[in-house]
């Protein structure tokens, strides 16, 4: 049976060996090392068919195309879209061209989004945000007008912020892929394209839903969830409910004890893992309506997951770090004293909230 | 007289009906190829002819061609792109009107040299026009025996369609004319697969422009050495130039690959010459995508030799001190043009055309034509011409298809030869601004 | 919008028309003649109204965004009423060169209209366009199907003379 083994391919990316089926891409391969050597990506979304391509931040340097032919290929490729081959040599964060070109990437999507994540509801769960964070300039150079439109209920429960969209085009493949009927599109083209029913149409299906948690950016959510809470002070934990629908499989989002948000659940790369029904996501908004699985599993670099960790759950080695470093004294000659800060009092001071205490 | 391959019978009156065209050997070149040669046989002379894509990016045909995949069972198609909108481009558009048979009877040879059955004719819809013409004329082709069910008795059936685009020049892409044909709206496709493996209805396809195909009819008549003996080096053969501009008499021509430039511009078998009484301050070769040149340039190499009217020649120095032949939109401009003023129109087009799916292009053309736009309007500063070269930078090479590219090589070519000028509309916004007002500092004038 | 759901269907020759289009494609390809029918429809209604748009989806068997997502695409479509003239007149480089701008000029002041907008008898709309491919013949405007080329003052005075008439 050694025959029916599919031949694996070695592809090194930033160093980095890893063996993978023939027919990966670059960029699910990179994700298999994970951590940094994973490409950002604003529109190639796993689960759906056809994704990819358009927003070009996962670009990357292929410094050898294969073993067999070891030519580098003459641009930098969308490693979302493209197969691997055995011997690929490929270059994300070690090459400074495919870095310099995604701060320009990070850019270009800047420049007509609206930097309004304090009022917006993705903020803290934002691809965009994240994307800007950690490839961005703090500056911009655009000094024109941004694009605006108005804002468009699109049915009773999904809320359309074009402004903010980046035209990833994942919320039409949702409806293209998981309902029976489209009735939202990609209207216009260029930068005058935006995403609409054209005329005033309810997006009236039971999975439309979905396509909040696509969405990379605050451009559409949820109107039950709707400036009730930021995410970060909200607790996800996973649950599923005997959905004659959906699989039922949720997070459930709280505050204190009330479940404020269901959403899918997604997978550390921030995909939905299972799509599901607008009843579990829209209506089941209490907490006898599911069975409790437990905490869901959030990055620790994450925001979502300030405050909610408790001692055990640091690593031991980072105790360890912590410990064995010393601070320094922060040469800072500046007159504060005319600021109006006062330090708090250390009674003040030690009742604030810390990270290493065990929960409540 | 130069060699005529296309245009030989333009002036024949009558030349659109089948019948004139019929008597001036008019689909001889069809008889020959369904008669007595192998569809392997004309991919053969096609390949020898070394005839390149005559659309802008100048691929070798007969190598595109032998690149079509050929699963049994499954159609293969052939797709002329007649989707013209290169700005300074509009040879396809007089030919197709002119001599509307000559592009059949390559449809037709070509289709049979690659196993289609069915071949479309993608013409912008502006030329509803010429769509007419191309209709009749295929009407006129099927009764006369050369299209339908078994050609000429040899078992070979095709089918012609012609197909309206809808304003797009997005289209003239062949993966988004591919779309566009599948009734889509006309975004690039993601390559690979080429459409070569997956093309038209997921089946392999070729797409030709129409100067390529037309071009076969000679090829299968004269053979693909005689083509190749034509031209020079690897420019094999003879090009339709679209000629504009401040010139004396502006039209297509044809000429052999290999005419010096300076010949071409000046002398009264093509152009005439600049206007009266005017100089020449730059020339766009090869459409408008292609980088501008200052006169000296486009008349001599960096070294001083003459250039010439061929992919090589054209392209020598890269883009330092070089262009590309593209698909022969050839632009002239004399020392009254505004080259800012030009490009923030070029730039202005790119933006337009932009279909808004990949980001670079989206929201880059857009922002270099408002930059373009304050400086051609007296609200320019001096960073913004660095400014214009980044972002030009950050665009080329990160798109899906070349209309990035097509985008950011006029505006970083204009400002790498004629940067004085930005610099003069920044710092004289009130004299640059005024109607009519044009650089007249330091360059060189021919 | 006064044609109501039942009323928006082609002539009998165009409705011949257009199933000779459809028929034109490989089975199960009908989308193929999305762009050939809007043409059609447009001949015939002046414009795209969404009843028109939601007839030719019905028509090819398709959802209606499939037809709003490409009319919006392409620019030769209308989808606001329109003047019963449409000058699409060409706007880039080489008919400028030519002097292009100076002609849009006057055309524009000769009608009293900017571009996009409609002359107050409804007899002619006016539309900037890119690239017509006829650059050695510029200025150029196209009035539906037709080509007007190296334009002058007098020569605008004259189209636009006949076409009032």
């Amino acid at each position: 049976m050694e025959d029916n083994k599919p031949q694996l391919f070695k592809v090194t990316i930033d160093n980095i060996e890893v063996e993978v089926e023939p027919g990966t891409t670059i960029l699910q391969a990179a994700r298999k090392i994970g951590g940094d050597v994973a490409p950002p990506a604003m529109c190639y979304y796993q689960p759906l068919k056809g994704s990819g391509g358009k927003c070009r931040a996962c670009l990357v340097r292929v410094a050898a195309g294969s073993a067999k032919d070891p030519r580098p290929m003459p641009k930098l490729v969308a490693s979302c879209i493209t197969p691997v081959q055995d011997g690929m040599v490929v270059e994300n964060t070690t090459s400074q061209q495919v870095l310099d070109t995604r701060k320009g990437i990070v850019e270009f999507l800047l420049i007509n989004h609206p930097l309004d994540c304090p009022v917006c509801d993705q903020a803290g769960e934002c691809d965009l945000q994240n994307f800007a964070f950690k490839h961005g300039m703090a500056t911009t150079r655009y000094e024109e007008d941004r694009r605006t439109f108005d804002k468009q209920d699109i049915g009773p429960y999904i809320q359309l912020h074009m402004t903010r969209c980046i035209l990833c085009y994942r919320c039409v493949y949702t409806a293209d892929q998981i309902t029976q009927k489209r009735v939202h599109g990609v209207l216009g083209r260029g930068d005058a394209a935006e995403i609409s029913t054209y005329i005033e149409k309810a997006v009236d299906n039971e999975f439309s839903g979905n396509v909040i948690d696509v969405c990379p950016v605050g451009a559409l959510t949820d109107k039950t969830y709707r400036f009730k809470n930021r995410v970060w002070f909200t607790k996800p934990v996973d649950a599923h409910r005997d959905c004659p629908t959906c699989s039922g499989n949720v997070t459930l989002w709280y505050r204190g004890d009330d479940v404020i948000r269901v959403t899918a659940r997604k997978n550390e790369w921030n995909e939905v893992t299972e799509f599901i029904c607008n009843t579990c996501r829209f209506e089941k908004k209490k907490t006898s309506d599911w069975v409790i699985e437990g905490p869901t599993k959030i990055s620790r670099s994450s925001v979502i997951s300030v405050n909610k960790y408790r001692r055990d759950t640091i690593k031991p080695d980072f105790q360890r770090k912590l410990a064995a470093s010393s601070y320094t004294d922060v040469d800072d000659e500046r007159d504060t004293s005319q600021l109006g800060i006062q330090q708090l009092p250390p009674e003040r001071f030690a009742q604030l909230p810390h990270a290493n205490d065990p929960e409540p | 007289m130069s060699k005529k391959i296309l245009l030989e019978h333009i002036d024949v009156p009558g030349i659109d009906t089948y019948d004139v065209y019929r008597k001036q050997g008019g689909y001889t070149a069809v008889e020959k190829a369904l008669k007595t040669m192998t569809p392997e046989a004309v991919v053969e002379e096609v390949k020898k002819s070394g005839v390149r894509g005559r659309g802008g990016a100048g691929f070798p045909m007969g190598m595109k061609w032998s690149f079509l995949a050929k699963p049994e069972g499954v159609p293969r198609y052939l797709v002329c792109n007649a989707d013209e909108s290169e700005p300074g481009t509009f040879k396809d558009h007089y030919l197709m009107k002119n001599i509307p048979h000559l592009l059949i009877e390559g449809m037709i040879i070509s289709s049979f040299a690659l196993g289609a059955n069915k071949s479309f004719i993608y013409v912008r819809g502006e030329l509803m026009y010429v769509i007419y013409i191309l209709e009749k004329a295929i009407a006129e082709a099927k009764a006369a025996g050369f299209l339908g069910k078994n050609i000429l008795g040899t078992g070979y059936d095709l089918e012609l369609v012609v197909q309206p685009g809808g304003g797009a020049y997005i289209c003239g892409e062949e993966t988004a004319l591919l779309e566009s044909l599948e009734g889509k709206r006309g975004n690039p496709r993601n390559k690979p697969p080429f459409p070569a493996v997956k093309g038209l209805y997921q089946s392999p396809t070729v797409v030709n422009n129409v100067e390529s195909i037309a071009t076969t009819a000679w090829i299968v008549n004269n053979g693909g050495d005689a083509y190749a003996a034509i031209g020079v080096g690897r420019s094999t053969g003879t090009k339709l130039i679209s000629a504009s501009g401040h010139i004396k008499k502006p039209g297509v021509y044809e000429i052999e690959l290999g005419l010096p430039v300076e010949e071409f511009l000046y002398s009264d078998e093509w152009c005439g010459g600049i206007r009266d009484g005017h100089h020449l301050k730059a020339v766009v070769a090869g459409g408008s995508s292609v980088p501008i040149l200052p006169a000296n340039l486009i008349l001599k190499l960096a070294n001083g030799e003459p250039r010439m009217m061929s992919y090589e020649s054209l392209s020598d120095g890269g883009f330092q001190t070089g262009t590309m032949l593209g698909s022969g939109g050839f632009i002239v401009f004399d020392e009254t043009s505004c080259i800012v003023r030009n490009t923030w129109n070029f730039s202005r087009f790119y933006h337009h055309e932009s279909c808004g799916q990949c980001s670079p292009c989206r929201e880059g053309t857009g922002w270099m034509e408002k930059v373009l736009h304050r400086i051609e309007y007296g609200h320019g500063s001096m960073h913004d011409i660095d400014l214009l070269v980044d972002v030009a930078k950050k665009i080329e090479g990160n798109t899906i298809c070349p209309l990035g590219d097509a985008a950011a090589w006029p505006v970083a070519s204009a400002i790498r030869h004629f940067r004085e000028e930005f610099e003069w509309h920044i710092t004289n916004p009130q004299e640059a601004t005024r109607p009519g007002a044009v650089y007249k500092g330091d360059m060189a004038l021919v | 919008m006064t044609e109501t759901h039942n009323t928006v269907a082609f002539t009998p020759e165009r409705l011949a028309k257009a199933q000779e289009i459809i028929a034109r494609y490989p089975e199960g390809r009908q989308k193929s003649a999305l762009l050939p029918l809007l043409h059609l429809a447009q001949a015939q209604w002046g414009w795209l109204s969404p009843e028109v748009m939601d007839y030719v989806a019905r028509m090819l068997d398709i959802q209606a965004i499939e037809v709003y997502e490409v009319a919006t695409f392409y620019t030769m479509f209308h989808l606001e009423p329109v003047g019963k003239h449409v000058i699409e007149y060409c706007r880039t480089g080489p008919c400028c060169l030519m002097g292009g701008e100076e002609v849009y000029d006057y055309l524009k002041q000769k009608l009293g209209i900017g571009a996009g907008e409609t002359t107050a008898d409804g007899l002619f709309t006016l539309k900037e366009v890119e690239c017509l491919a006829a650059c050695g013949m510029g200025p150029v405007f196209q009035i539906r199907e037709q080509y007007h080329m190296n334009l002058t003052r007098e020569r605008v005075d004259e189209i636009i003379g006949e076409l009032s008439r």
